[in-house]
Parts: C-alpha cells; sequence; structure tokens
C-alpha cells in the first residue's frame, strides 16, 4: 500500500483508473442545448477507483484505493491546505 | 483535517484507513504538515496519506469538484470492504464537519455489516442503544420497540 514514488519538478498528481466512470447525467428535456448537469456518485453503488500521488510520513508516495479493497476506508475531500476550516 | 488527524487511532481501532484529498500538490501537503497541522495535532503529525488531485479529475469523478473554484468541496465518503460506498456527506467550504458523526456512521456501518442485514440503525444509534430488526412482525410496530426520544438521548 502506497509505493514510494520519485517526484521531479513537475507537479505530480492522480486521476481515475480502471474502468471509465460513467458519470450519470440529467438533460433537461425541456431546454434543448442546455449544458448537462452531473450528478453525485450513488450509495450502495461501487466507489471509483483512483490513483494519486500522496505525502505520507515524509515520504511522497502513490496511492490507489483498490489497494484498500478489505478495509473501511474514510475518503476525506476538503478545499485546500492553509485554508481556515 | 487536523480533527480527523487526532481521531485516526479511534478509527484504527474500528479497522478504518483514511485518505485525505485536495487539489494541493504533495510538496504543499509537506508544508502544510511542517508549519501548521504538526502544530495543531496532540502527536505532531499527520498519520494518514494526503492524497493531491491537481485538476480535480478524481473529484469531479467524486462529483464533489467545484470547477468554477478550482477546488474540491467538503466530501466525506464511507466506503466499505468491497468497495462500496455506503455513505457521503457534502458541504460547501466554510463550513466544517463533526468527524465523530462520521465515526458514529462507521460504527452503525460496521453493525449492519456485522449483521448480515437483519440489524438496522434507528434514528440517533449509537453503540450500546437498540437496534431494530425489520421484519413482518416489525411492520407498523415501530412505535412499540422504538420511541421517538431514543433518538436525542
Amino acid at each position: 500500500m502506497g509505493e514510494e514514488i520519485k517526484v521531479g519538478c513537475a507537479r505530480p498528481t492522480g486521476g481515475p483508473v480502471g474502468e471509465s466512470v460513467e458519470l450519470e447525467t440529467e438533460t433537461d428535456m425541456k431546454a434543448p442545448g442546455k449544458e448537462e448537469s452531473k450528478t453525485m456518485i450513488k450509495v450502495g453503488r461501487k466507489a471509483p477507483d483512483f490513483v494519486a500521488p500522496a505525502y505520507h510520513q515524509g515520504k511522497f508516495v502513490s496511492v490507489k484505493l483498490s489497494d484498500y479493497l478489505g478495509k473501511w476506508v474514510l475518503l476525506c475531500f476538503y478545499p485546500g491546505d492553509f485554508t481556515f476550516v | 483535517m487536523s480533527a480527523v488527524a487526532e481521531k485516526f487511532s479511534d478509527f484504527q481501532k474500528l479497522g478504518v484507513e483514511i485518505l485525505s484529498m485536495s487539489v494541493d500538490s504533495v510538496f504543499v501537503h509537506k508544508m502544510w504538515v511542517d508549519h501548521e497541522l504538526s502544530k495543531m495535532v496532540k502527536k505532531k503529525k499527520v498519520p494518514f496519506p494526503m492524497l493531491s488531485d491537481a485538476g480535480g479529475k478524481v473529484g469531479t469523478i467524486y462529483g464533489i469538484y467545484d470547477e468554477d473554484a478550482g477546488v474540491e468541496t467538503r466530501g466525506r465518503f464511507i466506503i466499505d470492504p468491497d468497495g462500496i460506498v455506503q455513505g457521503f456527506e457534502v458541504l460547501t467550504p466554510p463550513v466544517g464537519r463533526n468527524i465523530n458523526e462520521s465515526f458514529r456512521q462507521v460504527q452503525a456501518f460496521q453493525l449492519v455489516r456485522a449483521s448480515k442485514g437483519t440489524e438496522a440503525t434507528p434514528s440517533g444509534w449509537k453503540p450500546g442503544k437498540k437496534t431494530l430488526k425489520p421484519g413482518p412482525n416489525l411492520v407498523g410496530n415501530v412505535w412499540k420497540e422504538w420511541k421517538t426520544e431514543m433518538a436525542f438521548d
């Protein structure tokens, strides 16, 4: 879980892996051409897999969600480091 | 996130792993830990991996990336050992979450899973409080088994 990664000057980032995630979209039938709005993923469905670089206890590592299968996971998104809340 | 770091050992006792994620780079995560979070957490460290989602690709598939602001909103997802999302809550940036509530929810989901779905946790359930056993006999009879006040004690 969490292989160490080499970092260069480019900012590493993550993204989805595995099957492409079909975001459910809602189209408003009354307004053709209206931008489709993305809806949330649903409870009771599979959490989309992803891989992302991480800082963990002094090291830069790569984290893949599916490596955590067999364990409970609390995944916490937040707006930003050094913000106030 | 300091509150989550502080609660980490309690989550570990339940066998729960924690992952945090924002659009900040791993370099900024390191600086934030070194210069601020380490001063806010008793053990002076952040014990869980802090993931970077620059560009918001992961936040987008989870439906919590705010493209206009270029940041993720406060989305918290409880994922079970089968990789299934059992619950989530999402708040706008100015209001912080209650980690104790997430902890309570995990305890409830774990109980339901352990009971193989034979038990359910009513409103305000906490460990030690009464659960309900859904079935034909309970239909229309919840009022005998469970009082509304129990949601608040």
